[in-house]
């Protein structure tokens, strides 16, 4: 049992290291290991366009989506590669939230479903940050009930024409591309009447519309298709098969949200050691530290759990189901310490500034963008249903609508 | 990386569960739990044919000199089938008193013995209620004579030797008592797990022999409890695994409203949380396993974290194991509280989970400040 890498895992972390010694955008290390969670800002550039540069920079020198194959603009590297990466990229990774869904879920579908052409066409230029993607699923009558979407897709002559509405799609507002899924049948039941497309975000009849969340921020929109047309060539997977082709993009999607995620444990443990109260620093505090000492060891144990999927990678395994458990354990982690770091600093503890709030109003940002992290990406419950079914063996939930054609399923309109 | 055990470790964990599985069902455990026999006589002797109580006992003492990897393995499965027997209190604890601060001379005459299953250890530190310290303890030695009152002691009732924490000035001493000798009385007590006793004893001018020097007591036992915890985490570990696979069968079997429980969510979530506690422990106790094998520097913190994290989720799995089975898993008769009454002992030796959360805190913020 050991931490250490193999041989070959020790000379291309050497490799990575050296690239990024000479080439990261070190004139943004400070803002980016400050930003607060769930924004990263930047003073002297938009964000976008040091993202952008960086991704580019990046694909220029080959270090751009390790795990593609070469000739779609990736490294072809190993999965532990990808790991090794990822953990010597550190704060810079914040730059490429730009292009999560596009390299974790669109690419890979693309890579699944696309022609060679198509792939050839539209791979290169994701991989570089040229192009920003996304993924048009959830509806407002289908979100953890994905497959009881609404919006149509009606065959017309050589194309498709598509009517109806798509909610919680994350960069919309600025992507160029997306992958859509539509109900191209409404006679059969609703699994089987599904059908996938990617389509260009400026074809006619697309509207975007940002949603302002909690935090006041607007990562996600609402997108409205009104007789938007697009040839068959754009259809991802057979007629009718849409369903086993999301499956492909939200395995990807729980394996790349899943990773590695934050639980603002670290920061806690500064702020506690800091922060005066009338008896001292709260970290003496007796009940302060029971507290602490529980999210130590989820945070601990989810650190370690990923050392556990990685080694298995190293060892040219796939990980275990352990892996299951990253996002459910750290998004409500992040929220309850968010809540009693709110607590510790009192009737400040409203104040979101950071000119004005402690800890430059880090823990005020985790609590505003905590409840987004337990819902995107499957929420909490339905991370338990697929724990509880797919790892312990559980039956499949009895659904009552499993072979009910889609126009006679009960709605909340007509219940 | 490998950060996990290898293949030859899982073979003597598969050898370990086989062994146990046979010889300490639940049946052999239920005849502890139900007579006043204080422990499995039987299991322990199969234990020392196959070399467990000297694992990593060096060679030279009379034991395997295997490493901490082995041990750690092995604690899982005495974990997972609730062995009755005096095993962490004589292996965690007494052979690492030994090794850690023992005199040539003790560790000749006390580890062989260890080793072969023929002597039982006891470490008697507590007097009364309350987590056990230097500010509270009141036992001492005077001229070579120890008198005192320890309770509990785990296993105290039938152990050969105890490792007595005794006053020094304003710290510890420790010290070897042997308990058949005079100035030695033991009382039986009455306790929430009955499948592993617990003893008063009274030492009134009981012979005794320094271990380790006069007044090192604390830092002593700190070292050793570090140890130990990491060990009992993984017997912790295999109960929380065992309670959960035992809710997860029943869920399946057990019918109710034309299906079987397992398929309703309130039962699912239930069972999910268990998993996501057992998981985070696991991975935890990998991480103290990897610091005790390796003699890290990191091992204090490491110890803490697998304590707190495996003494949560065992009672968090023992209790939901309960929930799921209803009213069967108050019964008597079904097997859930076996499970419950010993995570809810070992959440207390060593020092209890808030005092265990405490410390990890201590240790993680002088880190951290460093």
């Amino acid at each position: 049992m050991n931490f250490d890498d193999t041989p070959e895992e020790a000379a291309f972390r050497k490799e990575v290291r050296a690239w990024l010694d000479a080439n990261a955008p070190k004139e943004y290390a400070a803002e980016l290991k400050n930003s607060g969670f769930g924004h990263t800002a930047l003073k002297s550039v938009d964000v976008g366009v040091a993202s952008k540069a960086w991704q580019k920079k990046k694909f220029d020198a080959g270090w751009a989506c390790l795990h593609w194959p070469r000739e779609y603009g990736g490294r072809g590297a190993t999965p532990i590669e990808r790991v090794i990466w990822q953990q010597e990229e550190g704060i810079y990774a914040a730059l490429s939230s730009l292009f999560i869904i596009g390299h974790g879920m669109c690419g890979p579908t693309m890579m699944t479903y696309a022609t060679e052409e198509q792939k050839r066409t539209y791979l290169p230029p994701l991989a570089a940050g040229e192009h920003i993607w996304c993924q048009l699923f959830s509806e407002p009558a289908g979100g953890s009930d994905l497959a009881g979407l609404r919006t149509k897709a009606e065959k017309d002559g050589d194309g498709w024409v598509i009517n109806g509405q798509k909610i919680w799609t994350s960069g919309a507002h600025y992507s160029d591309y997306g992958i859509v899924i539509t109900r191209t049948d409404p006679n059969v039941p609703k699994h089987k009447g599904l059908t996938m497309f990617f389509l260009d975000m400026h074809t006619p009849g697309i509207e975007v519309r940002p949603i302002k969340q909690v935090n006041g921020q607007s990562g996600f929109n609402e997108v409205y298709f009104t007789d938007v047309r697009i040839p068959d060539s754009q259809r991802l997977g057979k007629v009718g098969e849409g369903w086993s082709v999301s499956l492909t993009t939200l395995m990807n999607e729980r394996l790349s949200i899943g990773s590695g995620m934050p639980t603002g444990f670290p920061d806690l443990l500064d702020f506690v050691a800091t922060l005066e109260t009338p008896d001292g620093p709260a970290i003496n505090d007796r009940n302060v530290r029971s507290r602490l000492a529980s999210w130590a060891v989820k945070t601990s144990g989810l650190k370690y759990t990923a050392f556990r999927s990685i080694s298995a990678l190293s060892r040219g395994e796939m990980p275990g189901p352990e892996n299951s458990i990253g996002k459910l354990v750290a998004g409500a982690t992040m929220q309850e310490i968010a809540t009693f770091a709110l607590d510790l600093q009192g009737q400040a503890g409203a104040l979101v500034n950071p000119e004005q709030a402690a800890a430059a109003a880090r823990f005020q940002a985790m609590l505003l963008r905590s409840p987004a992290t337990r819902i995107e990406g499957g929420t909490d419950e339905i991370l338990r249903n697929i724990i509880a079914e797919r790892v312990l063996g559980l039956p499949a939930d009895i659904r009552v609508d499993k072979d009910v054609p889609f126009n006679k399923i009960p709605t909340s309109a007509k219940a | 990386m490998n950060f996990d055990f290898s293949e030859d470790q899982k073979q003597l964990k598969d050898q370990a569960r086989r062994f146990l599985e046979n010889k300490s069902s639940s049946k052999a455990v239920r005849r502890i739990l139900e007579t006043p026999e204080p422990f499995d006589r039987e299991l322990w002797k199969g234990l020392a044919e196959m070399g467990f109580m000297g694992t990593v006992i060096p060679e030279e003492y009379g034991g395997l000199g295997a490493g901490y990897l082995e041990l750690c393995v092995i604690a899982e499965e005495l974990g997972r089938s609730v062995a009755a027997v005096p095993f962490s209190s004589t292996v965690y604890l007494t052979a690492e008193f030994l090794l850690a601060a023992g005199s040539e001379a003790q560790k000749q005459k006390y580890l062989p013995k260890i080793a072969a299953g023929e002597l039982i250890g006891a470490f008697a530190y507590a007097e009364g209620v309350g987590n056990a310290s230097a500010r509270n303890v009141h036992a001492s030695v005077s001229g070579g004579k120890l008198s005192g009152v320890k309770l509990p002691v785990l296993d105290g009732d039938v152990a050969d030797i105890a490792i007595v924490a005794v006053k020094a000035g304003k710290g510890l001493s420790l010290h070897i008592v042997e308990l058949d000798a005079p100035g030695v009385a033991r009382t039986v007590l009455e306790t929430i797990d009955p499948t592993r006793s617990q003893a008063k004893i009274e030492f009134t001018g009981a012979a005794a022999e320094l271990l380790g020097a006069e007044g090192a007591g604390e830092e002593i036992i700190e070292r050793v409890l570090d140890r130990a915890a990491v060990l009992t985490a993984f017997e912790q570990l295999g109960g929380a695994d065992r309670a959960l696979e035992m809710a997860r069968d029943y869920a399946l079997g057990r019918m109710a409203f034309g299906r079987p429980i397992g398929s309703f969510q309130a039962i699912k979530h239930i069972l999910a949380d268990m998993y996501v506690s057992a998981t985070l422990a696991r991975s935890n106790c990998y991480y103290g396993a990897w610091a005790l094998s390796t003699e890290a520097g990191e091992l204090p913190q490491a110890a803490a974290t697998a304590r707190v994290s495996a003494t949560q989720a065992y009672q968090h799995c023992s209790k939901n194991n309960i929930q799921v089975h209803g009213g069967m898993g108050f019964t008597w008769e079904f097997d859930c509280h076996l499970y419950y009454r010993r995570s809810n002992l070992l959440a207390l030796t060593l020092g209890s989970l808030s005092q265990w959360e405490d410390t990890l805190i201590d240790r993680l913020a002088k880190r951290n400040a460093a």
